[in-house]
C-alpha cells in the first residue's frame, strides 16, 4: 500500500514538475518551428479517420436513442439541440480526446520510452540539446492545435449524423432539425467544448511524454508504460471534465 | 587549502587524488579541466560512489578501471552533469555543476563529447545525419560546409561516404561505435568521456578503437576519460589509471604503479580474481 502510494503521489509529482519545466522551456527556436508542423499531421491527420468515424456513429446513436425516447414525451422536436447540446459540449471533446490522446500519448511514449532505454535521450542531453524543447515542446504546442481542430470536425461530423439519422429514420424535416438546434444552441457551447478539448491535448501530452520519459527496466517496462498511459489519458480526460464543466459553467452560464 | 588537500587525501587513503597541475600525460601548469572531490552516490540498490576524489588536466587521458556494477559508467554521468552526486563536488572547467539545473548545463556539455557503451546513435537518422546533429543545433554552417565536416569527422574514424546514407541499425557494433565517436567529435569538444569503449567488439574492432582514442589524444581533442575494465585498452591509452572498487579508487597514478599496487583489492582485480 505504501508503495503504491509513493508511486502515485512522485507520479503526479513528476507531471507537475514536467509541466512547470515545459512552461519555461515553451519558447521556441526558429528551427524548431518545422517539428511542430510535423507532429501536426502526425497528430493530426493520421487520426483524423478515427476522431470523425467515432463522431459520426455517436452522434447517429444518440439520436437514434433520443428520437425514440423522447418521443414517448412528444418532445421529438428537440432532439436536433440535445444532440447538438450533447456533442458540443462533451461527447466531441472528450470521446475524441480519449481515442486521439489515447493513441497519440501511448505512441509518445512508445517513441520517448524507447529513446530512453537506448540512452538517445542522454545523447541528446550530452550534446547539450534542450530535450525538453527538442521533444516535448513541439509535441504540446502540436496537440494545441490539432486537438481543437478535430474535435471541430468532429462535432460537425457527430451532428450531420444526427441529422441524417433524423430525416432517414424518423421521417424528420431537415430545416425544422437545423432551425430548432440553431435557435437553442449558442457560440459558447461549441466555444467551451473547443477550450477543454484544448486542455485535454495538453493532459495527454504531457502524461505520454512523462510515461516515456520514466520509462524503465528495458523492452518489459516499455510495454507496460505503454499500457497505463491510455489508462491515464482516459481517466485523465474524464476526471478533468468534470472540473472543466464545473468551471466553466460557474464562469460562462 | 593544502590542508584541505591533504585531509582530502588522508579521507581517500591515498597521495596523488588531487594533484597540483601538471602530472603525468597533463601539460604542465595546465588547468584542471575536471575534479571530483568526494563524489558520492546511492541508489534503492544500495551506495555507488562512496567518496571519489581525482583530477584531470588539459591533454591527460585517464582511464577508469573497473569490474561490472562498480560505478565507472555512474562517475562518468556524474562528469558530464547527467547525474548529480548526493554529496561531493563535480568541478568541470573550472565550474561547479552538481547543483545546476538541466538548462545551465547545456553550455557546459556542449563543451564535451560522450561516447556511451552502445553508441546511443538516433535511430531515425542516418550516419550523416547523426554526425551532423551536433553541427545542426549549435553552429550556423551552411550546407556544404556540414557536409564536409561530417565528411572529415568519418575519416578521422576511418569511415567512408558510403556510410553516410545508412541507417544506425544498417550498420555493425564496430561502426556504429565508431559513428559515436565521430558524433561527440564533431562538436569539436574540449574532452572526450568513453563509455565502455571497446565493450562488445571484436579485438580487431577493439584496436582500431585503442588506436583512434590514443590518436585522437595527439590530435583532435587532446583530453580523455576512458571508462573500461579492457585492460588492452588501458595499455594503449592511458596516461594515468584509476581502479574503481566498491565506489572508490582503491589506486590512481601512471600505469605502472599501479600494476604494481600492493593494494590487495587492486591486485585482485588486475589479477580477474575480484569477486
Amino acid at each position: 500500500m505504501d508503495t503504491y502510494l509513493r508511486r502515485t503521489v512522485m507520479w503526479y509529482g513528476g507531471v507537475g514538475l514536467l509541466t512547470a519545466t515545459v512552461v519555461r522551456n515553451v519558447a521556441l527556436p526558429r528551427r524548431y518551428l518545422a517539428l511542430v508542423v510535423q507532429e501536426i499531421e502526425t497528430m493530426g491527420v493520421r487520426s483524423l479517420g478515427v476522431a470523425l468515424t467515432a463522431a459520426v456513429f455517436t452522434g447517429m446513436v444518440f439520436s437514434l436513442q433520443s428520437a425514440v425516447n423522447m418521443a414517448r414525451f412528444g418532445a421529438e422536436a428537440y432532439v436536433g439541440p440535445l444532440v447538438a447540446l450533447a456533442i458540443f459540449r462533451e461527447l466531441g471533446p472528450v470521446l475524441t480526446a480519449v481515442l486521439v490522446g489515447g493513441k497519440v500519448a501511448s505512441g509518445i511514449t512508445a517513441e520517448l520510452g524507447s529513446m530512453k532505454v537506448t540512452e538517445q535521450i542522454d545523447a541528446l542531453r550530452s550534446l547539450g540539446v534542450n530535450y525538453v524543447k527538442r521533444l516535448i515542446v513541439p509535441r504540446l504546442l502540436a496537440a494545441l492545435v490539432v486537438f481543437p481542430l478535430l474535435t471541430a470536425l468532429a462535432d460537425v461530423t457527430g451532428v450531420v449524423g444526427g441529422m441524417l439519422i433524423m430525416y432517414f429514420e424518423r421521417g424528420a424535416d431537415m430545416f425544422s432539425f437545423w432551425n430548432n438546434m440553431t435557435y437553442w444552441v449558442v457560440p459558447k457551447d461549441f466555444l467551451t467544448g473547443i477550450a477543454k478539448s484544448a486542455v485535454f491535448g495538453a493532459i495527454a501530452t504531457l502524461i505520454g511524454c512523462y510515461n516515456g520519459l520514466s520509462t524503465e527496466g528495458g523492452t518489459e517496462g516499455l510495454g507496460r508504460a505503454t499500457t497505463a498511459t491510455v489508462v491515464h489519458v482516459t481517466m485523465g480526460v474524464i476526471v478533468s471534465d468534470f472540473f472543466l464543466t464545473k468551471i466553466f459553467l460557474m464562469l460562462f452560464w | 587549502m593544502p590542508n584541505t588537500k591533504r585531509a582530502i587525501e588522508e579521507r581517500h587513503g591515498f597521495p596523488g587524488a588531487l594533484r597540483t597541475p601538471g602530472g603525468v600525460g597533463g601539460h604542465v601548469g595546465a588547468p584542471h579541466v575536471v575534479e571530483v572531490i568526494g563524489a558520492e552516490k546511492a541508489f534503492a540498490a544500495g551506495p555507488v560512489l562512496q567518496g571519489v576524489t581525482f583530477d584531470i588536466s588539459k591533454g591527460e587521458t585517464l582511464v577508469v578501471m573497473g569490474g561490472s556494477g562498480s560505478g565507472k559508467t555512474v562517475l562518468l554521468r556524474h562528469i558530464a552533469g547527467l547525474l548529480q552526486p548526493d554529496a561531493g563536488q563535480v568541478r568541470v572547467f573550472g565550474q561547479n555543476i552538481e547543483h545546476l539545473t538541466e538548462e545551465e548545463l547545456l553550455p557546459i556539455r556542449r563543451r564535451m563529447g560522450y561516447v556511451f557503451q552502445g553508441a546511443a546513435l538516433f535511430d531515425s537518422l542516418t550516419t550523416y545525419e547523426n554526425v551532423a546533429y551536433p553541427l545542426r543545433e549549435h553552429r550556423h554552417l551552411s550546407e556544404d560546409e556540414i557536409h564536409e565536416r561530417v565528411a572529415r569527422f568519418l575519416g578521422v574514424v576511418a569511415l567512408g561516404d558510403e556510410v553516410m546514407p545508412k541507417l544506425p541499425s544498417e550498420l555493425s557494433g564496430g561502426m556504429r561505435k565508431r559513428v559515436g565517436i565521430a558524433r561527440a567529435l564533431s562538436a569539436e569538444p574540449e574532452i572526450l568521456l568513453f563509455d565502455e569503449p571497446t565493450a562488445g567488439l571484436d579485438p580487431t574492432n577493439s584496436k582500431m578503437v585503442g588506436d583512434l582514442i590514443r590518436e585522437l589524444h595527439g590530435g583532435v581533442c587532446d583530453t580523455a576519460i576512458v571508462v573500461t575494465h579492457d585492460l588492452e585498452l588501458t595499455k594503449t591509452v592511458a596516461d594515468r589509471v584509476a581502479i574503481l572498487i566498491e565506489g572508490r579508487f582503491a589506486a590512481l597514478g601512471p600505469l605502472a604503479e599501479v600494476l604494481e599496487s600492493r593494494e590487495p583489492t587492486v591486485q585482485a582485480f588486475l589479477a580477474g580474481e575480484a569477486r
